[in-house]
């Protein structure tokens, strides 16, 4: 089809007015939780425009993006985008998403929010989330599927001890879901930020004492690999 | 292990076969032929890309419309038997199956095997394709459900596998609980002490990575992807 041949050059150069078929979309999303032990906190997933992205790898995260990682909360993250016209489903999974969970929700486009991102928080990570950047959503109907990377938001050394999710606060949170699968007593893994950039995360380490050793994580549970989420996008006719 | 099916296939053919033999008559003319035979012929390679988890014999099974596996879900009692002992009869031998291979054994790192699962007269099959990583206590690879109906004679399609956990034996990693040569331990075991669903493998630890209690090695450690499979199809 031409038209799909054009629209990336009349983006390029600046037609927009044109681009009639930069067109509003029913999309419907699936986020499934692939890890053996990891949750996700309330997910963010929005479409908006090409040219903005909530977060980009090698560059700082935003203090609405450290808010998301460190701690669960896209009440900043929501804000922003709603700022910017997007359309946004906040919280699609009402509270965290299970280890190999999925979670549907459906979402109405408007012109010109072409891109999609999704980001959650990892949980029991430091400032780990999974994350979507800006895919173009594709005009032709049909099904998508992507499988999405652990990122570290680089806002907070991964000690791995039990501690806050506040903008800053070291340590992990541990909601009440996770207060049985999250050990005590570590005496946190490294207390650096060795890139403070957003980058690929390393992984949790972890030990397999839950009362003392370095790290409150459990090795042998609540690792990963690469990808750790799956998310199936359905462009309706 | 039942596969759900949504296409009857088997016994469309099943019933024109026998309208065939009821359609004999006085007439003069000769009784039609039969339809001769198609054989739908797959070629499935599977190459060990890990750094030292010897694959368990590949078992190939074809089916109709359905998944022997699915993340988020329990493993069937035949994935179980797969995934924790390296065994796969009880894979390739679930009911819905049409037809299945086996791998003539283990395939080492670094190594392939080209396993031919034939089926007749059913062009529209669907593959399943599972194999254990044996230094493990229950990790496999494979891919489940996937359509052969579009694949023309010596097409074929590649896909490079993650490694999954049946989510029926904790990973403990414990000496006498893993089959492979790492410790020559105990394969299936009925008992069902992890998750119970299936999901991605966090990988293993390992001795050499804090787990003190680990059979395990450095050597022994793999990451996504493991395996990757080629099917052909030719015939």
């Amino acid at each position: 089809m031409k038209l799909k041949q054009l629209t990336p050059l009349m983006v390029a150069t600046g037609l927009t007015a044109m681009s009639g078929f930069l067109q509003a979309a029913e999309l419907e999303i699936t986020v499934q939780n692939l890890t053996r032990g990891i949750y996700f906190t309330p997910i963010l997933i929005t479409a908006h425009s090409p040219d903005q992205q909530l977060f980009n790898v090698g560059e700082a995260a935003s203090t609405e993006l450290q808010a998301m990682a460190e701690g669960g909360d896209i009440g900043g993250l929501e804000m922003a985008v709603d700022a910017l016209s997007a359309d946004t489903v906040a919280n699609p999974a009402e509270g965290l998403l299970m280890p190999t969970a999925a979670t549907t929700t459906m979402l109405s486009t408007s012109d010109g929010n072409t891109a999609l991102s999704i980001v959650a928080m990892m949980l029991p990570t430091n400032d780990g989330f999974i994350g979507l950047n800006s895919w173009m959503i594709p005009e032709e109907p049909g099904t998508y599927t992507m499988y999405l990377n652990a990122y570290d938001a680089g806002t907070e050394a991964n000690d791995e001890i039990r501690g806050g999710g506040a903008p800053g606060a070291p340590g992990l949170p541990v909601p009440p879901p996770l207060e049985d699968l999250v050990g005590n007593g570590g005496s946190g893994v490294t207390s650096e930020i060795t890139n403070a950039t957003v980058h690929i995360h390393p992984g949790n380490l972890g030990d397999n004492d839950a009362e003392a050793g370095m790290s409150d994580i459990s090795n042998t549970v609540q690792r990963w690999l690469n990808p750790v989420a799956m998310v199936t996008v359905t462009v309706s006719e | 292990m039942a596969i759900q099916q949504r296409f009857g296939l088997s016994f469309v053919a099943i019933s024109c076969l026998a309208l065939t033999a009821c359609d004999f008559n006085d007439d003069d003319e000769p009784a039609p032929m039969p339809p001769a035979d198609v054989s739908y012929s797959y070629e499935v390679t599977v190459y060990n890309m890990t750094q030292g988890q010897p694959l368990s014999p590949v078992g190939v099974a074809l089916h109709g419309d359905g998944m022997m596996w699915e993340v988020g879900t329990s493993a069937s009692q035949a994935l179980e038997v797969l995934a924790e002992g390296g065994d796969n009869s009880d894979f390739t031998g679930a009911e819905g199956v049409m037809a299945s291979a086996t791998g003539a054994g283990p395939i080492a790192p670094g190594s392939s095997e080209t396993i031919t699962v034939t089926v007749i007269n059913e062009p529209d099959t669907f593959i399943s394709v599972a194999t254990m990583l044996v230094n493990t206590n229950d990790a496999f690879a494979g891919v489940t459900g996937h359509g052969l109906g579009e694949l023309e004679v010596n097409q074929s399609m590649t896909m490079i596998l993650p490694v999954l956990d049946a989510g029926t034996e904790a990973n403990s990693e414990a000496a006498g609980t893993i089959p492979g040569p790492a410790d020559g331990g105990e394969g299936y075991n009925a008992e069902r002490d992890d998750a119970d669903l299936v999901s991605f493998h966090p990988g293993v630890v390992s001795a050499d990575d804090g787990l003190m209690m680990s059979a395990l090695t450095s050597a022994h450690r793999f990451d996504n992807p493991a395996v990757k499979l080629s099917i052909t199809r030719v015939e």
